[in-house]
């Protein structure tokens, strides 16, 4: 087996009184690709969000490579800088800036002075969306506002803006949900394509064949713990299925 | 070729305040021909329009930024005090001005942490600052005016608020930078990059890594300067500061901002809507008196500009939506 990249042990956050996640233990390796599991309010966004650097976890462990991470230094410039990406389940988009800006939000390609290289972000943006990512519908252009995409556009273009940085490990909560059939045949061939890249990934879905198509390994959450596990090689969608219904 | 299409497609907003900026300015070409195809009443404008105009474009940053700053009327009485107060200790103008900034760079801080730090919404904050600044300078210049007419004489005088070449207001040319670097600022820079994303989706900022809370100070903080060197050059301009200066400001500047079609939701601005904005608000009063009206009419004509423009532009925005 190939080594660590991310490890979680005993990782726990808690909402006020809601503790939404009750220590987490979770390793994902180089080049693999883990598919979370569970029931509605498990704690699988909340998992994301803490590796994605957006909130910090309460107690526990987690280290990156070998390197213990502190949950107080651990921010989501960090998280990127080590190669993390994340596509949110939340909408992660201005809705009435325009597509190019959307693609680098928060992470301009910049001069010294801050000033943005806008020609250069614009081609970069379309470039990655229409040759990468392959939308082709009319409202695709770099100075239109988000607002006139579809939403499978818009997951498109939440995808297209992780893989453009060149991530190491890529997580993706939900990516295929209210999508048409052909757009999530495109997601899941972007996660396919990670695989083959040999980058790691993290696919968050309710539905298990779209988990069970991209994914190595199937781990199925419930109240903010991580019940059970299968591997590919022992799981069909009908063993998924039925250990979901155990899990909940 | 697709970038031209697209910026007639998605400049709706703009395209209407230049057309309400031409119908205006071609009435008053009909009804006032003496004084609109002369060039001394742009001249006239061009000594006005600039202080409630910088103002008006500091405050288009804050509102694009999902943000209102109230406060900015006293904090341009607090810096044209402390411009007069150190004008008359150090006889030096500059000082003036940098005491002037400071102030205001001040009065943003604490808008700032209010706002960011105690999480009270702005439109409180602001108001209750707002009190606060007044009540300050009143009270520290014991509710008296002060006089400055030697500031006249000095070269600074001539440089911030003269007129060049005899003719042309340096305001103008220091209001045309500011907006020069305020349109760089907004639509070439990351800070403008950030501000747009805090006022549309500040949680999608947040877990995007955009450092919301800085760039809501930040926003403040410019506003406040800006306040301020508006403020010690209206003391300039007039060679003196009263305790009710700024006062008249408050409507002038909101409705330059949203007759130029910024979205009060936040998000959503331009640099050269508002700048549109501030010369329609400017024009109106001098163009209505010389077109033969009475005075009478000008807020009249105030209310009904700015109710066309900001209806066309929740029609337009609401239309674009789909
Ligand atoms: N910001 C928050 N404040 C308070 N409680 C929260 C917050 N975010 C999540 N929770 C709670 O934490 C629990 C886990 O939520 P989470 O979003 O991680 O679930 P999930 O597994 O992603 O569910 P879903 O499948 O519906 O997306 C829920 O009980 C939720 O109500
Ligand atoms: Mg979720």
């Amino acid at each position: 087996m190939s080594k660590p990249l991310i490890e979680l042990s005993g990782i726990t956050k808690s909402y006020g009184p809601v503790s939404a996640l009750k220590g987490v233990d979770l390793t994902l390796y180089e080049n693999e690709i883990i598919g979370l599991i569970g029931d509605n309010g498990a704690g699988k966004s909340t998992l994301i969000k803490i590796l994605a650097g957006v909130e910090r976890f309460d107690s526990g462990r987690m280290t990156y490579l070998g390197q213990d991470i502190e949950p107080k230094k651990y921010s989501v410039s960090t998280a990127r800088r080590m190669g993390i990406e994340t596509v949110f389940q939340d909408k992660s988009l201005g809705e009435s800036q325009s597509i190019w800006r959307n693609f680098f939000m928060g992470r301009h390609l910049h001069n010294r002075l801050g000033f943005i290289r806008v020609a250069h972000e614009k081609k970069e943006a379309m470039r990655v969306l229409t040759d990468i990512i392959g939308l082709r519908g009319v409202g695709v252009s770099a100075n239109a506002p988000v607002s006139v995409l579809s939403g499978g556009e818009r997951q498109g273009l939440a995808i297209g803006r992780a893989m453009y940085f060149d991530a190491r490990v890529v997580i993706m909560d939900e990516p295929t949900t209210a999508l048409a059939v052909k757009e999530v045949e495109k997601v899941l061939g972007f996660a396919r394509n990670l695989k083959v890249q040999g980058k790691s990934a993290i696919f968050v879905s309710h539905n298990l064949y779209h988990v069970y198509d991209v994914a190595d390994r199937f781990l199925f959450f419930q109240h903010g713990k991580i019940r059970s596990e299968l591997r590919k090689e022992e799981a069909t969608p009908k063993i998924l299925i039925d250990t979901l219904m155990k899990c909940s | 070729m697709q970038s031209f299409v697209d910026y007639l497609k998605f400049n709706a907003v703009q395209w209407t305040i230049t057309f309400v900026f031409m119908v205006l300015l071609f009435s008053f070409m009909v009804f006032a021909p003496h004084t609109f195809l002369h060039s001394r009443i742009y001249i006239a404008y061009l000594s006005t329009i600039p202080f409630a105009g910088m103002i008006a474009i500091a405050m288009t940053l804050v509102v694009i930024s999902g943000e209102i700053d109230l406060s900015f009327p006293s904090v341009m009485a607090a810096s044209g005090f402390t411009f007069a107060k150190a004008y008359a200790f150090t006889s030096s103008p500059e000082l003036g001005l940098v005491a002037a900034l400071a102030t205001g760079a001040l009065a943003g801080v604490v808008n700032g942490v209010l706002v960011v730090g105690f999480k009270v919404p702005s439109i409180i904050a602001t108001i209750g600052t707002q009190f606060f600044w007044r009540g300050l300078t009143v009270l520290l210049a014991g509710g008296l005016a002060l006089n400055m007419a030697e500031i006249r004489e000095t070269a600074f005088h001539h440089l911030m608020v003269g007129r060049w070449f005899d003719w042309l207001p340096a305001q103008a040319v220091w209001f045309a930078l500011l907006t020069a670097l305020f349109w760089l600022l907004l639509n070439r820079h990351v800070l403008g990059d950030h501000l747009r994303f805090c006022g549309d989706n500040s949680s999608a900022a947040q877990m995007m890594g955009i450092p919301v809370a800085r760039t809501r100070i930040s926003v403040f903080v410019i506003m406040g300067m800006v306040t301020g060197l508006s403020g010690a050059m209206v003391c300039m301009e007039m060679a003196s500061w009263w305790p009710t200066q700024g006062e008249g400001y408050m409507l002038l500047v909101f409705a330059a901002v949203f007759v130029g079609g910024t979205s009060v939701f936040g998000g959503q601005g331009t640099i050269y809507g508002t700048l549109v904005g501030a010369i329609i608000i400017g024009m109106i009063e001098a163009g209505i008196i010389s077109s033969g009206l009475s005075g009478l009419w000008t807020r009249m004509v105030y209310g009904i500009v700015i109710i066309v423009s900001v209806s066309a532009h929740a029609f337009l925005t609401k239309y674009s939506k789909k």
